[in-house]
């Protein structure tokens, strides 16, 4: 509330002219919350899929297990490192800017950016091998399982590939930052944006250390 | 208390105020929270006579048995769209995002919300919604026919245009979090010095609530549009019984969001009521804390209700009486709001302009649309009622009666407040006692035609409704003329209407106490809060005190 205060001693032209200069007021606690708001709100709406797969797996608990026997495990495994490693290197960029090393902080950053677009990758191996036995929406293939199962591969189709959008919009987080950085408008005196970007992409790692045992282990 | 005129010699205010950019780009790229709130008024008020308009036509398809002037698809299209523009495009985003936005900054005494660009984008999402549901009229397909519910599996198989629709609802909830989301962070960090939680406004404290239904509430619905999209478009079996999905569970999700989301629409309205009672009154408040708390009370027993729409579509015995007592539990708070109320009327000096003659019509017509929510919400009466005008008519009570006439409300307490100007007051209570008198020949019938067992959404009807089905046609005819009525006396008032002073009201808010219509940064000099917003023994003391 400092700027409250402070306001006092200003004159009303000089306050208008503040408000135009896009915004001095600055709140770094503000736009945490914010942030954290808006990924309590992710949380739920990946929730809607848990939700659902709770019942389903309650309802078709044998054909789940079917489904999983699909899935390779050290596919999911190695994404999960991939993903895990990521997050390593998201924190390395942030405290890197902290400590005032703007070329760490964006070596770092393309690092996490690289490891990001190998899990892509590495999801698109495994869906397109899916794809080559048959097991995908609308396939004659699929049709033919018993319902828990095609209950099972839409399931993991909407999850993984809502999860996939999310990271292709960190990439496009973390490349923006890239943009940010090196226009200097993210400073080491100035890095909570970058911690929000982190944050985002903690979380979507979050979220696929759920989907991995949910339809990889759980066999 | 200032006069405007005597204040505006030394501060701009936001109609006048000249930024970066001019003419309509003043207005689209602003990032003022009072242009962006008056954006959003004038979106609704629009999306409004739309689907004003379309209940209109559906009324009068149904003066007579069989066909009148339409065929049974489009009379499908028509009541869906209705619910769609009033729900989403309407009623949600009525109160908060209009009124919310204009007010929340200067009633806790801030110059703008958190997040000012993410305000108007919140805006433009808004507006894409709407567009896209406008467009999906006109693609392939033809309109949306599935009710506003989207129940699956109709609205997996139908062949009219949903996808485009429900990517809209889906980009409206987008709008509704971020709105949400930013209110609650500038109630937490922007408050003005001395103003404490227990010294906010109660509208602030209304919204506070609804903004934490919003982001709890709306990531659900999103999550589930989505599915019925994937579905739609890849063929994924998620809720379609032929590739062994659950339509239950659809209702499910579906009611998780939309059934908080009634406390989204009547929340910010009880807000508002909790405004105007004192300021007519000049009382303070009865029960300040309780007020403020039964907010969050329904908030949060509104999250746990969902399971009353469903009690007919399949559900253990154990569920449903569950749901029916939570269902139950509901009336506590809001009898509490409403005794409260009443108790600040209780010998108080009542001045009764308009926007108080507004608020005593909704404790009317509300009461009436809580109550048969009782019915409804009951087990044994609720198997007779379940799909009938008795449902159709009560939650046009709690909506209409309740949020939308709050906004109206609503409109008339600040609009020389966002103007500077004022209305005639005369036309104004001339054209509520006709949107009473027909709101209630045209909804109360439908209890009476629900109780005969008249279905809902049915195109056609046995003859011995059709006298009912006249009484409530009409009855259409003379609210919408109210309406109209009112809508064109705010027009010309906001052309022609005389300046009003910065209090006309005698309001204690702080809102009050700049001038009318505010200036650019609200606050000439920074508020510093020393008591209640109700606390009338310190008038004199407060509104000297000009910001």
């Amino acid at each position: 509330m400092s700027t409250n205060i402070n306001a006092e001693a200003i004159t009303n032209l000089s306050h208008q002219e503040a408000h135009t200069e896009g915004h001095v007021h600055r709140d770094d606690y503000g736009s945490k919350l914010g942030m954290w708001l808006f990924l309590f709100t992710e949380l739920l709406l990946f929730g809607g899929l848990f939700v659902l797969y709770m019942a389903y797996r309650h309802d078709y608990f044998p054909m789940f297990q079917l489904g999983a026997k699909e899935l390779k495990i050290y596919m999911g495994g190695l994404n999960t490192l991939v993903l895990l490693t990521s997050s390593l290197t998201m924190v390395l960029s942030i405290t890197a800017l902290q400590r005032k090393s703007i070329k760490g902080s964006i070596f770092w950053l393309l690092t996490t950016i690289f490891f990001a677009f190998g899990f892509l990758i590495i999801k698109f191996l495994e869906w397109s091998e899916k794809y080559h036995h048959g097991l995908f929406p609308k396939a004659e293939n699929l049709l033919n399982q018993p319902e828990g199962v095609k209950v099972f591969f839409g399931l993991y189709y909407t999850m993984t590939g809502l999860h996939g959008i999310h990271v292709i919009i960190g990439i496009l987080i973390l490349s923006y930052m890239v943009i940010r950085i090196l226009n200097g408008k993210v400073t080491p005196d100035k890095f909570v944006p970058l911690e929000n970007a982190g944050l985002y992409w903690h979380l979507v790692d979050l979220i696929w250390i759920f989907l991995f045992p949910l339809f990889y282990l759980l066999h | 208390m200032s006069d405007s005129t005597v204040a505006s010699s030394n501060y701009v205010n936001y109609f006048d105020y000249k930024g970066k950019y001019s003419g309509i780009g003043a207005w689209l790229l602003t990032v003022d929270h009072k242009r962006i709130g008056l954006l959003y008024l004038f979106s609704i008020i629009t999306f409004f006579l739309v689907g004003m308009t379309l209940g209109f036509f559906m009324r009068l398809e149904m003066l007579t048995t069989g066909e009148t002037i339409m065929k049974p698809q489009t009379y499908n299209a028509l009541f869906t769209l209705h619910g769609i523009v009033m729900v989403f495009l309407v009623i949600i985003p009525g109160i908060p995002a209009g009124f919310g936005n204009f007010f929340l900054p200067i009633l806790i005494g801030a110059e703008d919300v958190a997040f000012p660009k993410w305000n108007l984008t919140s805006w433009y999402l808004y507006t894409i919604g709407g567009l896209f549901v406008i467009v999906s009229l006109f693609l392939s397909g033809g309109p949306i026919d599935t009710g506003w519910t989207f129940y699956a599996p109709y609205s997996l198989r139908t062949g009219t245009q949903v996808i485009l629709p429900l990517l809209g609802a889906f980009i409206l909830g987008f709008s509704s979090v971020l709105t949400g989301l930013n209110f609650i962070v500038t109630v937490h960090r922007l408050r003005a010095p001395g103003m404490s939680f227990f010294k906010m406004p109660l509208f602030v404290w209304s919204l506070y609530s609804t903004a934490w239904i919003q982001i709890i509430g709306t990531p659900i619905i999103g999550i589930t549009i989505l599915l019925v999209i994937v579905e739609r478009l890849f063929g994924v079996g998620v809720f379609d019984p032929a590739m062994g999905g659950d339509p239950i569970l659809f209702q499910h999700l579906f009611w998780i969001y939309s059934h908080p989301a009634v406390y989204i629409m009547i929340l910010p309205a009880m807000g508002v009521v909790s405004e105007i009672i004192p300021t007519f009154s000049r009382r303070t408040i009865f029960g300040y804390t309780a007020v403020a708390m039964s907010s969050l009370a329904i908030a949060f027993v509104g999250t746990l209700v969902w399971g009353h729409h469903m009690f007919t579509s399949g559900m253990s015995d154990e569920s449903r009486w569950i749901y029916s007592f939570l269902t139950f539990i509901v009336a506590l708070p809001s009898g509490v709001k409403v005794f409260n109320w009443v108790a600040t009327m209780y010998k108080a000096s009542i001045k009764p302009e308009t926007p108080f003659l507004f608020v005593m019509a909704f404790i009317f017509l509300f009461s009436i649309g809580g109550l048969t929510g009782l019915t409804v919400g009951a087990l044994a009466t609720d198997i007779h009622l379940h799909d009938t005008y008795f449902v159709v008519g009560h939650f046009h009570y709690v909506m209409f009666g309740g949020t939308m006439f709050i906004f109206f409300a609503g409109l008339h307490y600040w609009f020389p407040k966002m103007f500077g100007r004022m209305y005639n007051a005369k036309v104004a209570n001339t054209a509520l006692v006709f949107m009473v008198v027909g709101f209630n020949m045209l909804y109360f019938t439908f209890f009476i035609l629900g109780y005969l067992g008249m279905p809902r959404r049915y195109y056609d009807y046995l003859p011995e409704f059709h006298n009912l089905h006249v009484v409530a046609t009409v009855g259409s005819w003379v609210m919408i003329t109210g309406i109209l009525i009112m809508f064109g006396n705010l027009f010309i008032a906001m052309k022609k209407g005389k300046k009003a002073v910065a209090n006309p009201w005698g309001g204690m808010t702080l809102e009050w106490s700049i001038p009318s219509p505010p200036p650019m940064t609200n606050f000439v000099k920074m508020p510093t809060v020393k008591y209640g917003p109700y606390d009338y023994e310190h008038y004199e003391e407060v509104m000297k005190n000009e910001h």
